[in-house]
C-alpha cells in the first residue's frame, strides 16, 4: 500500500495507519477516510469523463462525423457532460476536501453523523454503478439536461435507469449538505465564533444550503420523467397533455444553483488558498462571507436565464435577465476582494499560490462572459452556441476543477504527510492555465460566428478554430495527468511535511500531519479571527532565526 | 455611410442579414470593451501587487488590513448601475425581436426530426430551404412535430424554438441578398447536426419569380376548408350557431367567454389547443361533445384550418349574427383580426432601412 512509507517513518499512530485492512477503509467513519474514498470515487469518473472529452475533441477535428457514428457522437457528449458534473464537479470539492477539512477547520473530533457520512459515500457509489451500467449497457443521448419529449418518448436510450441513478445520486448530495450544516452549527470549538470561521467554511454552508433545499428538485424532475417514459403517464410531452417547458423550468430550477453548488467550495479554496500566500487576512472577511450567503438564495431567482428563446413570457424573460445580473455582483465583490487581499501582501509563488491565481484569471473571464449570456437580446444569438460551451467551461472546468486542484495540491501535505516536487507542480499549473485557454478560447468565437453545440459534423469553415480547441484540449491533457504522476511519487519519495509547512493559520495546521483519528490530542482554543499570521508559531521561528542570522 | 461596413471587415461575426444584426454586434462589441477593460484593470492591478509584494523573508508578516467600507460600497455599485445599462439594452433589443409587426409575410414552419418544412402564404412550399424578400418584414410561425428544435440563422441573429404543442413566432427584415446558414440550435436526436439548410434572401422581383416557379398547391386556407368539410368539422360549426358548436364566423381575434367564466382572446393557440383538446376551454352556452383531433390531423393540418378560421374571420355582411353573446361589430373584427392569407403575400412597402 501507499502509505506504507509514511508508516515507517511516522512514530506514532495517524489516520492513515491506526488501522490498515480494506475492512478498515470500508467501514470507516472517520471524516478524512470518507474524504479519501470519495477521492477514489471521483478520480475514477474525472478519467472516464476525461476519455469522453477527448474522444468529443477528436470527432470536431474534422468538419465530417468521420471518428465516431451519430449515434455514439451524442452518446459520447452526454456521457461527458453527466459523468463531470454528477460525478465529479458536484461531489469534488465538497465531499473530498470539504469532508477532510471541515471537522478540522472546526476543531472537531468528526463531522455530526460519521455514520450518515459513510452511508452517502455508499449512496455515492451505488448511483455511480448504475451510471456506470448505463454507459455500459448503451448509454443515453439525450444530453444532460434531459429535455423531454426527446428522453421521454423520442430517445432509443437508457434514459430510465440513467435518471434512477441521478435520482439516488442525489441523496448522497442531500446528506452530506446536511451533515455539514449540523457540523457547522453545533460542533464549532469554543471560541470559534461565526466570525471567526474560515471563508472555506462559509463557503461549504452556503453550497449545503443549496444541497439540502435544491437536491429533491432535481430528485422529483428525473422521478417523472422516468414515469413518462415507462408508465405513459403525461406530464411533459404535449401528445400525453404534458409541458415540455415545465420540465425545462423544474430542471434549471436545480441546475442553476447546481452551477453555484461546484462554484462556491471553489471560492472557498481560493480564499484560503490566497490568505495564507500572501499572509493576509482576506481583505473585506464580511463582505466575502456574505457574498457566498447571497449568490446561494439568488442562485435560486435566476434559473429562467437558461429559457430566453423557449417560448417564456417576454416579461419573464426580463425579470430572469434582471436578477441575473444581480448574481453577478457578489462574485464580482469576491474578485475585487481577493485582488485586494494581495495588496500589501507577501506573496509567495508555491504551487497552490499558482492555482489560485489561474482561478482568479479564467474566473474573471467565465464570469464576464456571463454579463453576455444574461443580456436577453444578445442571448437570443449565443444561446445553445459554442460561446455558451466555452462560458461553462470556464466557470465549471476553470474555476471549479482549477480551485479542487489548488485545494488538492494545499491539503496534500496534511492529507499525507508528504510534500510533492514543487517545480512540477508549478509547471503542471501553467500547463493546465494555457492549455485550458487554448481550448475554450476559440469556443467563444465560434459560439459568436453561429456554431451550434452538440454537433457532430459542422460547416467547414469553422474547423480553424475546432483543430484550435482541440491542440489547447492535448495540452490540458498533459496538465492533468502530470499530477497524478508526482502526486503518487510523493506518497513514497515526498519530503515529510511537518505539521504546517505553508506557514498557515488554520487550525488544521495545529495537528501533526497526517492527522491522528481523533485529529487533535487536545482540546482547541480559538481565541482568535482566522488568518491572524503574527499568532502562527511556524512565522515567529523564521523571524526569530533571521533575527539570529542578522 | 453605413456603419455597418467597417464591422464586416472584422473576422468576429457572422454576415450582417437582418434588421437586428448591426445593433446586436455594437451591443456585443460594446460589452466586449466594457468587460476587457475591467479584465485587464483586474489583471494589471493582480500583477502589479504580486511584483511589487513578492515576499523577501519567510519570517515576515505585512502589515494587516481589515478591509474598507467605502471601497467595497464603490466595487458594488459601479458593476450594478453598469449592469443595470446592459440589461436595459438587452431588454430593449430582446422586446424589438419578441414583438413581430402586425403587417409582415407570414410564414408557417414546422420542424421534424431532422427536417425543417416552410410553408408560404400562397401555399408554396419547401424543404430545408427558406426563400425570403429582401426588405420585408417576415414572420416566422412555427411548431414542432415531435421534439423541441431550434431555427436559427445566424446571419439573422434570430432564434427562436419549436416546442410541440404551441406556437412560437420569430421574425426579421432581411437586409442583404445572399445565401446563409439555418441551423437547428436545440439538440434533436441522432441526426441534429443534420438539421441544417440555406436562408435565400432575394430581390422582390425574384422572390416573386421564385414562387411562380414553386409548383402551388392550395393556399393553406382553401387547403384548411377542405379539411374542415372532409373531417366533418361543419356538421357542427354551422354558420349561425345552430349547431352543436359555436360558429366560426367572424371569430378569429375576439375575446369569447368560456364556461368557467374565464375570457380568452381567439388566436392561433387557442383555436390549435381547441382543436387539440377541445374540453380545454369550452364556450359558454356549450358542452364539451368535440372529439378530439390529436393524433388524426398533423400540426401543418391544424395550421391549415387555423388559416380557414382566420379567413372565414375576415368575411362580414353575411347576416348570421344570431350569437348569443352580441358579437363585436364587423369593423372591430377587422382591426384586431390579421391580413388573410392570400393577401399577405402583398406586403406593405419596404422598410426604410
Amino acid at each position: 500500500m501507499a502509505s506504507e512509507g509514511i508508516i515507517r517513518s511516522e512514530g506514532r499512530k495517524n489516520y492513515l495507519n491506526a488501522a490498515t485492512t480494506v475492512k478498515s477503509w470500508l467501514l470507516t467513519l472517520d471524516h478524512k477516510r470518507i474524504g479519501l474514498l470519495y477521492l477514489f470515487a471521483i478520480s475514477f469518473f474525472f478519467a472516464l469523463g476525461g476519455i469522453y472529452a477527448t474522444l468529443i475533441r477528436l470527432e470536431l477535428v474534422t468538419p465530417e462525423g468521420d471518428l465516431l457514428t451519430p449515434e455514439m457522437y451524442n452518446r459520447v457528449f452526454t456521457m461527458h457532460g453527466v459523468t463531470m458534473i454528477f460525478f465529479f464537479l458536484i461531489p469534488s470539492i465538497p465531499a473530498v476536501l470539504g469532508n477532510f477539512c471541515l471537522p478540522l477547520m472546526l476543531g472537531a473530533k468528526d463531522v455530526a453523523f460519521p455514520k450518515l457520512n459513510l452511508m452517502s459515500w455508499y449512496v455515492f457509489m451505488i448511483g455511480g454503478s448504475m451510471m456506470l451500467y448505463t454507459m455500459l449497457s448503451g448509454g443515453i443521448d439525450t444530453g444532460w439536461t434531459f429535455y423531454p419529449p426527446y428522453s421521454s418518448i423520442y430517445s432509443n436510450s437508457q434514459v430510465t435507469i440513467a435518471g434512477v441513478s441521478i435520482f439516488i445520486t442525489g441523496f448522497s448530495s442531500i446528506l452530506t449538505g446536511l451533515n455539514f450544516m449540523v457540523t457547522i452549527h453545533t460542533m464549532r470549538a469554543p471560541g470559534l465564533t461565526w466570525f471567526r470561521l474560515p471563508l472555506f467554511v462559509w463557503a461549504h454552508y452556503a453550497t449545503s444550503l443549496i444541497m439540502v433545499l435544491g437536491t429533491p428538485v432535481i430528485a422529483i424532475t428525473v422521478l417523472a420523467l422516468a414515469f413518462e417514459r415507462t408508465l405513459q403517464i403525461g406530464i411533459f410531452d404535449p401528445k400525453l397533455g404534458g409541458d415540455p417547458v415545465l420540465f425545462q423550468h423544474m430542471f434549471w430550477f436545480y441546475s442553476h444553483p447546481a452551477v453555484y453548488i461546484m462554484i462556491l467550495p471553489s471560492m472557498g479554496v481560493i480564499s484560503e488558498l490566497i490568505a495564507t500566500m500572501t499572509r493576509k487576512r482576506i481583505f473585506g472577511y464580511n463582505f466575502v462571507a456574505f457574498s457566498s450567503l447571497a449568490i446561494a438564495v439568488f442562485g435560486f431567482l435566476v434559473w429562467g436565464h437558461h429559457m430566453f428563446t423557449t417560448s417564456q413570457s417576454m416579461y419573464t424573460g426580463m425579470v430572469f435577465s434582471l436578477i441575473s445580473y444581480a448574481v453577478a455582483i457578489p462574485s464580482a465583490i469576491k474578485t475585487f476582494n481577493w485582488t485586494a487581499t494581495i495588496y500589501k501582501g507577501s506573496v509567495s509563488f508555491d504551487t497552490p499560490m499558482i492555482y489560485a491565481l489561474a482561478f482568479l484569471g479564467l474566473f474573471t473571464i467565465g464570469g464576464m462572459t456571463g454579463l453576455f449570456l444574461a443580456a436577453l437580446g444578445l442571448d437570443v444569438h449565443l444561446q445553445d452556441t459554442y460561446f455558451v460551451v466555452a462560458h461553462f467551461h470556464y466557470v465549471m472546468v476553470g474555476s471549479a476543477v482549477i480551485g479542487f486542484l489548488g485545494g488538492l495540491h494545499y491539503w496534500w501535505p496534511k492529507i499525507t504527510g508528504r510534500m510533492y516536487s514543487e517545480a512540477l507542480g508549478r509547471i503542471s499549473a501553467i500547463i493546465i492555465f494555457v492549455g485550458f485557454n487554448l481550448t475554450f478560447f476559440p469556443q467563444f468565437v465560434l459560439g459568436q460566428l453561429g456554431m451550434p453545440r452538440r454537433y457532430h459534423a459542422y460547416v467547414p469553415e469553422y474547423q480553424v478554430l475546432h483543430v484550435l480547441s482541440s491542440a489547447g484540449a492535448s495540452i490540458l491533457a498533459i496538465g492533468f495527468i502530470l499530477p497524478v504522476f508526482y502526486l503518487a511519487w510523493s506518497l513514497m519519495y515526498g519530503e515529510k511535511a511537518g505539521a504546517n509547512p505553508w506557514m498557515a493559520a488554520g487550525l488544521e495546521w495545529q495537528t501533526p500531519s497526517p492527522p491522528p483519528t481523533e485529529n487533535f490530542t487536545y482540546q482547541p482554543v480559538v481565541t482568535h479571527e482566522p488568518y491572524e499570521f503574527e499568532q502562527v508559531p511556524e512565522i515567529k521561528q523564521a523571524r526569530e532565526a533571521e533575527l539570529l542570522r542578522a | 455611410m453605413n456603419p455597418s461596413s467597417f464591422l464586416i471587415q472584422i473576422p468576429f461575426f457572422p454576415e450582417q442579414a437582418s434588421n437586428f444584426a448591426l445593433e446586436m454586434d455594437l451591443f456585443y462589441l460594446f460589452l466586449f470593451a466594457l468587460t476587457g477593460f475591467f479584465t485587464v484593470l483586474i489583471g494589471v492591478a493582480a500583477i502589479y501587487f504580486l511584483i511589487k509584494y513578492r515576499r523577501r523573508s519567510q519570517g515576515e508578516v505585512p502589515e494587516q488590513i481589515e478591509g474598507h467600507l467605502k471601497l467595497e460600497i464603490t466595487w458594488t455599485v459601479i458593476p450594478f448601475l453598469i449592469s443595470m445599462v446592459i440589461f436595459a439594452w438587452g431588454a430593449k433589443l430582446y422586446y424589438q425581436m419578441y414583438t413581430p409587426p402586425t403587417d409582415a409575410l407570414e410564414i408557417f414552419v414546422t420542424g421534424k426530426q431532422w427536417m425543417w418544412r416552410a410553408q408560404h402564404p400562397d401555399g408554396q412550399r419547401e424543404i430545408n430551404e427558406l426563400h425570403v424578400p429582401l426588405g420585408r418584414r417576415v414572420k416566422l410561425t412555427m411548431t414542432s412535430e415531435d421534439v423541441i428544435h431550434s431555427y436559427y440563422i445566424p446571419a439573422f441573429r434570430t432564434k427562436t424554438d419549436l416546442v410541440p404543442g404551441r406556437y412560437t413566432t420569430s421574425w426579421f427584415t432581411p437586409t442583404k441578398t445572399g445565401t446563409y446558414h439555418l441551423f437547428c440550435a436545440e439538440y434533436c436526436g441522432t441526426q441534429h447536426s443534420g438539421m441544417i439548410g440555406k436562408v435565400m434572401v432575394m430581390e422582390y422581383s425574384d422572390y416573386q419569380a421564385w414562387l411562380r416557379g414553386v409548383p402551388r398547391e392550395k393556399s393553406p386556407a382553401e387547403a384548411g376548408e377542405q379539411l374542415f368539410t372532409s373531417l366533418a368539422c361543419s356538421n357542427c360549426h354551422l354558420e349561425n350557431n345552430s349547431g352543436r358548436g359555436p360558429s366560426l364566423q367572424n371569430l378569429f381575434g375576439k375575446d369569447v367567454k368560456l364556461a368557467n367564466g374565464a375570457t380568452v382572446k381567439v388566436d392561433e393557440t387557442y383555436l390549435r389547443e381547441s382543436i387539440l383538446n377541445p374540453g380545454a376551454k369550452t364556450v359558454v352556452g356549450y358542452t364539451n361533445d368535440m372529439p378530439t383531433f390529436q393524433g388524426l390531423v398533423t400540426e401543418e393540418q391544424v395550421a391549415m384550418i387555423i388559416q380557414y378560421i382566420k379567413s372565414i374571420g375576415q368575411k362580414q355582411g353575411s347576416g348570421q349574427t344570431a350569437t348569443p353573446a352580441p358579437a363585436a361589430p364587423a369593423p372591430a373584427a377587422q382591426e384586431v383580426g390579421r391580413p388573410a392569407a392570400p393577401q399577405t403575400a402583398k406586403p406593405a412597402a419596404p422598410q426604410g432601412d
